[in-house]
């Protein structure tokens, strides 16, 4: 795609055990030891357009983490090519780019807990020159605004402040490195319902201030619809669908999309309701050990011959909407 | 209040104040720093003035007034010395070896144990395994054979001490830094980038130094005994230098004939001073460690 | 109408800290039915999890029940003896942690963790044990339970593990089973698997429930009544879907205003400013009152809960005025 921003080709990453000496006399006295390396991402290729958020949602394990910190330049893939406007992120394993920051889950540890706020924020930019030690404070004073800090809270430290005011402080760390993308990996995830609108909203509010390009990671299906403009669904180290957000939300075409897309609990506003509960059946394959072709196909209710033996690549289905599943494409042929 | 709460020190030495015992023994350890670093100036005498020594005073009892027209208040020992004159400068020499080693132990340890939880791979291997033999030994057995190898002396016996001692800190510093390592803030300080030395030096260390301090009180004390022990069996100090070690041994042939105080009261000193740091120790570990925190 | 099987009166848990009282759970009342689900609600801070401990008498020092009372089936729980709380806990009452591995022993076989629990209050032999805990672990949904006794926690997934907790809990039929955030730290395709199967369970054996939660979406599909706390305080009940079309206190409001799903996609949502307030430093009177829009200055005096056919808030200036 000739508009690609961030563009990330047939990434790859696996995680191999470490064997260590103790390992290798074991491996040697017979012993069985798990040498299986973990799949975090397979083959997976996304571009992300300048101005855009693009969404990545799954379940635990389903690699979009891992896909984060490799758009974020601080992980190398195993195979494939990562780059932002066609210059690496990494280079000799250390990250090449100051373009991408990268606003962490936790707030309680993303943040030194021996260094002050004001610190904090303003070690990056003065490392690479973005402002000088003198007009540091100003600085940081404008930053701690933005994302509505009190400025005088500059000489606390992190254990003086509640979640959000932390995650508050990471954004503007990460945001005072004058980054072009944004990756934001669960940003919300370990915060109060009402703290987490706050932060949502700053995050928006400065997204259109700042015209910021942005990879938001949740497992939270909702936030993800309310922030972002495209949204790819991992399912095992794979997209298993991507597309414009609201189109994905109301016609998934992906069984787990779909599958998913239910079993999120629903405000109920009836009385005397009933809810049923779709959960999808089983349980979610182990990376270590994924099955063979679809990596969906022992929870699917449409499974085919044809599911078990190959893995279906992204199909285009409509417009922008590309879904791995067979089932797009056998419509397609007929 | 004193300390600021809202600074890490300042809620630590709140938290420090509120237990007595160990204010009682930080202020003895305070007071015996005092006493030692001002030996020449409190001692009634220097101890290790020839001149002013006097066989007619030799093993008096506690009290005795002796030549020098001054009340010996805990005896002298065989050479005339005055006990109380010697402890103090043992105090000194004492307190001198252990900080010292248990200073450059630290450096030493902490350096290898956080770089090799750092780079990890070879590195660690080789360091860790080196650490891990060391630590299988006894360091007294460790100490007598490096001060056998080195031969005596101050340099030699703090090296010795060093060589046993270090161990300790880069076990700590490497559990320390293992776990520092993989937290959000070193992966964030990776992600904005900031440079190696900077996150090792900048991040990492300050939050490794927690466990080491802990440590460092321990090894401090361990280190005294160590050298004590050493002196005591001849093989420390030279005779020009007395510690608390060699004042107990000095006195030790004369316990059985009744003259207890020449070994006895260096003894009670050494005691004191390696209890009140341990028991500060043992409050900063408390205090320190996240499963105990209240 | 039936008996209420659990009665709470003016509870009251605070916590004797060095830097003063916290005042965890501050005058809670509620009653609970055989059968019956109770949804509870709130954030961080505001006392939840301190009711659901306080219920089965597990508050540790420096926390204690200062006043009110518990009754299980009218026998007061604040009067018993320890021994005497270990002889209904499991039995009558029993708790269902976030994390499985709270209640999970990693030593043990979930085998034997089930016959444990079992014979702590059942004189049984270890073969009709055994069988007992087979169905136990069918019950719950896990596929080849009889060759999964002999496997240990670590072997289990998350939501296996969290079954397993939820059939230990199940195993003598209690009364009440105490549900604290029990799906909050699964994935959605499991915590359905996990909703469905609770509320089959409560439904079959007439076990109450009680679901702390903080997600309104959960407890709304789940619960029939709902509480919603705010620093140690209930602020609004009654039935889920009445309070939840139409909530009476702005927290109530304020909280389902945040939803994503109340704002159009890519809209700034609707928050509430600020953050809870340290329970060690309440304003007096309501405790909302500084986030709050509507806040007047009669909000500083004390608010009393006011009942309004089965629902009740606490609140001086509901929304949609008062009746």
């Amino acid at each position: 795609m000739s508009d690609a921003f961030l563009s990330l080709d047939t990434i790859s990453k696996r995680f191999s055990p470490k064997i260590t000496l103790g390992d290798r006399i074991a491996l040697k006295l017979g012993a069985s030891v798990d040498t299986r390396s973990v799949h975090a991402v397979e083959q997976v290729s996304l571009t992300v357009r300048k101005g855009e958020t693009l969404g990545l949602v799954g379940e635990s394990g389903c690699g979009k983490s891992t896909l984060g910190r490799i758009a974020a330049g601080i992980l190398e893939p195993t195979e494939g090519n990562a780059t932002l406007e066609n210059k690496p992120l990494m280079e000799e394993g250390r990250k090449a780019t100051l373009r991408v920051q990268t606003v962490f889950q936790d707030p309680f540890a993303s943040l030194d807990p021996r260094m002050r706020i004001g610190d904090i924020i303003a070690e990056g930019p003065i490392v690479h020159g973005l402002t000088t030690k003198n007009e540091a404070p100003s600085y940081v004073k404008g930053w701690m605004e933005r994302v509505g800090l009190d400025p005088s809270f500059v000489d606390r430290y992190p254990h003086q402040f509640s979640g959000g005011q932390r995650q508050r402080v990471a954004i503007a760390r990460a945001l005072a490195m004058q980054p072009d993308l944004l990756i934001c990996d669960e940003p919300v995830a370990s915060l109060d319902v009402s703290i987490q609108a706050q932060i949502i909203n700053v995050f928006l509010k400065l997204r259109e201030e700042l015209k910021i390009t942005c990879v938001f990671i949740s497992h939270d299906l909702g936030v993800i619809r309310h922030v972002s403009n495209r949204v790819a669904v991992m399912y095992l180290g794979r997209i298993v669908e991507i597309g414009e957000t609201e189109t994905v939300y109301q016609n998934p075409k992906h069984p787990y999309t779909q599958a998913l897309l239910d079993s999120v609990p629903k405000l109920v506003l009836e009385d005397d309701t009933l809810v049923e509960f779709t959960a999808i059946s089983g349980e979610i394959p182990s990376p270590l050990d994924p099955p063979k072709g679809c990596s969906f196909n022992p929870r699917c209710d449409h499974v085919m011959e044809r599911c078990l033996r190959e893995v279906p690549g992204l199909i285009p289905v409509d417009g922008e909407q590309e879904a791995a599943c067979f089932l797009n494409q056998k419509e397609e042929t007929e | 209040m004193i300390f600021a709460s809202h600074t890490p020190f300042g809620r630590f030495a709140r938290q420090f104040l509120e237990s007595k015992i160990a204010v009682g023994a930080f202020l003895v350890v305070v007071l015996i720093l005092i006493v030692a670093i001002l030996a020449p100036f409190i001692a009634p005498q220097d101890p290790y003035n020839q001149a002013t020594l006097s066989l007619l005073d030799a093993r008096r009892a506690p009290g005795h007034v002796g030549s020098g027209g001054y009340s010996h208040w805990l005896g002298t020992d065989a050479q005339g010395r005055d006990l109380f004159s010697a402890i103090l400068y043992g105090l000194r020499i004492s307190l001198k070896m252990g900080l010292l080693a248990g200073a450059i132990g630290l450096a030493i340890g902490a350096t290898l144990g956080i770089l090799a939880a750092y780079i990890g791979g070879r590195v660690e291997a080789v360091i860790m395994r080196i650490v891990d033999l060391q630590l299988s030994f006894p360091p007294i057995l460790l100490a007598l054979v490096l001060v056998a190898l080195l031969g005596q002396g101050e340099t030699q016996l703090i090296a010795a001490l060093i060589a046993a001692q270090y161990a300790y800190f880069a076990r700590t510093a490497f559990g320390a830094a293992s776990a520092e390592r993989s937290k959000d803030y070193i992966e964030a300080a990776n992600a904005t980038p900031l440079s190696q030395v900077r996150i090792v030096f900048r991040h990492l260390l300050p939050n490794c130094m927690p466990p080491l301090i802990v440590v460092a009180t321990v090894q401090v004390a361990n280190s005294i005994a160590l050298e004590a022990t050493l002196s005591f069996l001849g093989l420390g100090l030279p005779v020009t230098e007395p510690s608390l070690g060699m004042l107990i041994s000095n006195g030790f042939p004369y316990m059985m004939s009744g003259r207890y105080w020449i070994s006895v009261y260096p003894g009670f000193a050494l005691i004191i001073l390696i209890v009140s740091i341990n028991l500060v120790g043992d409050q900063v570990r408390d205090q320190l460690n996240p499963r105990l925190r209240r | 109408m039936t008996e209420p099987i659990l009665e709470v009166t003016d509870l009251c848990t605070h916590f004797f800290t060095q830097d003063g009282v916290v005042k965890a759970v501050d005058g809670v009342s509620f009653s609970l039915k055989p059968g019956q689900i109770l949804g509870l609600v709130g954030e961080s801070g505001s006392g939840k999890t301190v009711t659901g401990f306080s219920l089965l008498g597990l508050v540790d020092p420096p926390g204690r029940i200062v006043s009110g009372s518990v009754k299980l089936a009218g026998e007061d729980m604040a009067k018993l003896s320890q021994k005497q709380l270990r002889q209904l806990r499991g039995r009558r009452i029993s708790m269902v942690f976030q994390d499985p591995m709270m209640t999970l022993n990693p030593v043990l076989t979930v085998g034997e963790q089930i016959d444990l629990a079992i014979r702590a209050h059942n004189k049984m032999n270890k073969t009709q044990a055994r069988e007992l805990a087979t169905a136990a672990l069918t019950r719950v949904g896990i596929p080849d339970a009889e060759t999964r006794l002999d496997s240990y926690p670590h072997e289990f997934s998350g939501g296996m593990r969290q079954r397993v907790a939820v059939a230990i809990a199940m195993i003598h039929s209690p009364d009440i089973i105490v549900a604290d955030e029990p799906t909050t730290a699964l994935d959605v395709s499991i915590q359905a698997q996990i909703l469905h199967e609770m509320r089959n369970l409560a439904r079959e054996s007439g076990t109450a429930l009680i679901w702390i939660s903080h997600d309104l979406a959960t407890v709304s599909s789940l619960a029939e009544r709902l509480m919603v706390m705010y620093a140690g305080k209930i602020v609004e009940e009654g039935p889920t879907a009445a309070v939840l079309r139409n909530p009476r206190h702005p927290y109530t409001q304020g909280l389902l205003n945040s939803l994503p799903a109340m704002a159009e996609p890519g809209h700034p949502l609707q928050q509430i400013s600020g953050s809870t307030p340290s329970l060690l430093a309440l304003p007096p009177g309501c405790p909302f009152a500084q986030r709050c829009p509507n806040a007047q200055s009669a909000c500083e005096e004390e608010v009393p809960l006011v009942q309004e056919g089965e629902s009740a808030y606490r609140c001086h200036f509901p929304i949609g005025g008062t009746a």
